[in-house]
């Protein structure tokens, strides 16, 4: 069942039928194997006990406000596009605890946890949030400070791509720059190829451990056309986009609009439900809570995701900074594709395109982004933010 | 060497002064040798009260006494009002210390203002002791301090022994008074006029509510303090202090990170624009 | 008999003004002198004058029934009191005590007036500088207003 030695950046054939082993061989090494699984009338991440778990031959259909899951006349894997969740899910994790302490006559001692991170196998990564994850390593990982919780999953997760073939509806990757191809943050990235009497996937190799993996399943060398039909298939789905976005000085263009009417537009329609926030796969804001037993002997510090939408988020003693959810509304934009590029060096941006798909009331922040640059105030001021 | 930015380090609480009817000071010292900081002028700490919670708090206390940390806080939430019931010998959640320092550094050879309206006075206290600590490397040193009532007046007793140094002026002023106050009334802001200083070789410190800020600033430009010069110290709801949880953005800035001390020609365009 | 002219040309309320305003106005000033809690005038008088300060503080005061004497505002040295001697009923709105020994020039409002009237150039002159006063009072009294230290939950 082993195969040839492979190589760092070689093209292999995985055929659709030993795919299972590389389930196995991921189970063996002790990873947990999360992937897309059809629920809920959703595709969400979960574990994936085998192939079997993934939602084969399902699709969606995505638009402003609406996700319908159907049926492909195929039996593909990896036919749609994306769902709600991201992999935030298991790197940032919604919650958790911090720390927990006991009261120690007038003082408290800290309880020490030592448990080990689990070893997630990212079954399924599209590139969008492979870019979204390598925002968020700036963030915990490679700054000041580090979250250590988020480094030692981080550290010990393995990435199984996949380049998408199939446009989402609210897609916008091409505009952003961040795929369809997978070009960073995995180990393998899977090309699907369904072909009228063939079901393959090319394997890009792109790590020794990818490599390592890769020898337990069955695999060849890759042809030349075999590699160029795959080619060829993850660039129609870019030219395939349900949406896109002029990002042409969008910094600059945010920036000098704090004062569009066009945020008195989007906060009429807007509910400040937070939805985008809770789909998005960069928002990384968290709250911290304290919290204590009903004795008061023994304490805990957990941690949550947060949603700048709430009157809470921004509250000091008197009251909210932002409590107008045209100023909420006007947060979250501006940090996602404009002060995110000031404080990290990319847009906060990936083009998934959730945040479209699951906005109640159907907000669009390609819209959004274009009534701005078509109507934008012009004897604004420039703004510099030099830090 | 912060492992954990999240974990906080038990202190002890030494010494408890009540400053006015709503704002008390804690001493603290690290319990043990491995919770001991040491902190610049500016910088606060994310002070943790067991089971109720946690705040951000400026350090007040004496740079040149790294030993002791303190802490001047006004009591008008649930964390602050629980932490003002405390005693001494109780422990305090401390960690820190966050944010970015007052420029006690680049101020030297020059004149400083310093202008405190409220508790703004707190975090600004320690840069007053730095210079006063070396005072030759200063020229003129002002500070200006308005607070709502005489009632409200904090730190009074340093502030006579300060009045009565030749090498710092000290001017006070509250916003209303009554009965046996001798001294100015009015804001803040009319103190600058009638202070002594060179504007194109001063640099200045201003500290309190964010509308105090605001009009301080004017008036000192309106007196040729270039906005290059002046340092402001800002405020905002945050939950890590190191830049994690996102709540303290203002524009592109995070304010426990980039801040709290910001030099105000790089956050000018942000300032004064509603809910941003 | 020195005039009070040198004094009056080195007083702040007064830089600037050329020499042939300052001998016009002279005639209206006097040098006055406030012992520690004397009033230089109380709420609902007749307005004539107002005060260049040059030594001292002055207390700017409104008596609340039930609440006493509130001081509004300190002026102090090198600051100008009173503008209700500018429009009428020329009555003053609030009292003014002395909280230290005093020292003014007090200028005789009708006096300056008249010869307002009867010279515009100088009546633009000092209603220039009065303006500039009114505004930053204006300024400083809506921050006052705006109560920034009141704590709030």
């Amino acid at each position: 069942m082993v195969g040839p030695a492979l190589q760092v950046g070689k093209n292999v054939i995985v055929e659709r039928k030993d795919l299972q082993q590389l389930f196995n061989a991921l189970s063996k090494r002790g990873y947990r194997v999360v992937g897309p699984t059809a629920r809920d009338r959703a595709i969400v991440y979960d574990e994936l006990g085998s192939v079997a778990d993934l939602p084969i031959g399902c699709t969606d259909e995505q638009d402003g406000g609406s996700y319908r899951l159907k049926k492909r006349d195929d039996q593909a894997l990896f036919g749609y596009a994306l769902g709600p969740q991201s992999w935030k899910k298991f790197l940032l994790q919604p919650e958790m605890q911090l720390w927990g302490a006991k009261r120690d006559g007038g003082g408290f001692q800290v309880l020490s946890e030592n448990e080990a991170a689990p070893a997630y196998a990212l079954v399924g990564a599209r590139s969008c949030d492979l870019h979204a994850i390598a925002t968020q390593d700036k963030i915990f990982v490679s700054g000041e400070y580090v979250d250590p919780s988020y480094k030692s999953r981080r550290e010990k997760v393995f990435v199984v791509a996949i380049n998408c073939t199939e446009a989402g509806g609210t897609c916008f990757c091409a505009s952003m720059g961040t795929g369809p191809k997978a070009t960073l943050g995995f180990d393998l990235a899977l090309t699907e190829v369904l072909e009228l009497n063939r079901h393959y996937f090319l394997v890009e190799v792109r790590t020794e451990l990818g490599a390592q993996v890769l020898r337990e399943v069955s695999h060849r060398e890759a042809r030349e056309e075999e590699s160029e039909t795959a080619e060829g298939l993850v660039k129609k789905c870019s030219e395939r986009m349900g949406r896109t976005m002029d990002t042409t000085q969008i910094k600059e263009l945010l920036y000098r609009n704090y004062g569009h009417a066009r945020w008195d537009h989007v906060a009429a329609r807007c509910l400040t439900c937070g939805n985008c926030t809770f789909v998005c796969p960069t928002c990384f804001c968290t709250t911290v809570e304290d919290f204590t037993d009903l004795s008061g002997q023994q304490a805990e510090r957990r941690r949550r995701m947060d949603v700048c939408f709430t009157m809470d988020f921004s509250y000091i003693h008197g009251g909210s900074i932002r409590s107008s959810a045209r100023s909420r509304y006007r947060q979250w934009m501006t940090h996602k594709l404009a002060t995110w590029i000031d404080q990290f060096g990319v847009s906060g941006c990936v083009g998934c395109g959730r945040c479209i798909t699951w906005c109640p009331v159907a907000i669009d922040i390609t819209e959004e982004v274009h009534a701005i640059r078509e109507s934008q105030l012009s004897n604004a001021p420039t703004i510099s933010a030099r830090r | 060497m912060i492992t954990d930015p999240m974990l906080s380090y038990p202190y002890r609480i030494e010494r408890v002064l009540k400053e006015t009817y709503d704002t008390f000071t804690l001493e603290l010292e690290p319990r043990d040798a491995a919770g001991a900081m040491s902190f610049v002028p500016g910088q606060f700490n994310m002070l943790y009260v067991f089971g109720v919670g946690e705040v951000p708090i400026s350090i007040s206390g004496d740079p040149t006494k790294q030993k002791t940390l303190v802490h001047t806080t006004r009591a008008v939430g649930t964390v602050t009002k629980a932490m003002q019931k405390l005693a001494r010998g109780v422990l305090l959640g401390v960690r820190g210390p966050f944010g970015t320092h007052w420029p006690v550094e680049e101020a030297r050879g020059r004149d400083v203002v310093i202008v405190a309206g409220g508790i703004g006075l707190a975090p600004l206290r320690p840069s007053v002791y730095q210079i006063l600590s070396q005072r030759d490397n200063y020229a003129k040193l002002v500070l200006l301090y308005g607070a709502r009532t005489p009632e409200d007046l904090l730190y009074r007793r340093e502030i006579d022994q300060w009045n009565r140094r030749s090498d710092i002026k000290v001017d006070v002023t509250v916003d209303r008074a009554t009965g046996a106050w001798r001294g100015n009334v009015g804001v803040v802001t009319t103190l600058i006029p009638k202070a002594t200083f060179d504007p194109s070789n001063t640099i200045a410190m201003v500290c309190g509510p964010e509308v105090m800020i605001r009009f301080t600033v004017v008036d000192l430009q309106r007196h040729g303090v270039k906005t290059e010069n002046i340092y402001i110290s800002m405020e905002r709801n945050m939950k890590c202090g190191f830049g994690f949880c996102g709540h303290c953005q203002f524009g592109p800035f995070f304010v426990c990170k980039d801040g709290p001390v910001f030099r105000y020609d790089r956050v000018k365009d942000f300032i004064g624009k509603g809910e941003i | 008999m020195e005039t009070l002219e040198p004094i009056l040309a080195q007083h702040p309320f007064l830089k600037g003004l050329e020499p042939n305003y300052l001998k016009l106005i002279v005639g209206c000033a006097s040098n006055v002198r406030f012992n520690a809690g004397q009033y230089l005038f109380h709420e609902g008088e007749e307005a004539n004058q107002f005060y260049m300060i040059r030594q001292g503080k002055v207390a700017v005061e409104i008596h609340a029934a039930e609440r006493g004497s509130i001081t509004v505002q300190t002026i102090g040295e090198g600051e100008v009191l009173g503008w209700s001697w500018l429009i009428p009923p020329y009555r003053w709105r609030f009292d003014a005590r002395a909280l230290e020994l005093t020292r003014a020039i007090a200028l005789d409002g009708k006096c300056l007036r008249t010869k307002s009237e009867e010279d515009h150039n100088l009546g633009y002159e000092l209603l220039k500088r009065f303006s500039n006063i009114i505004v930053e009072r204006l300024e400083a009294t809506r921050l006052q207003l705006l109560d920034v230290y009141k704590a709030s939950p």
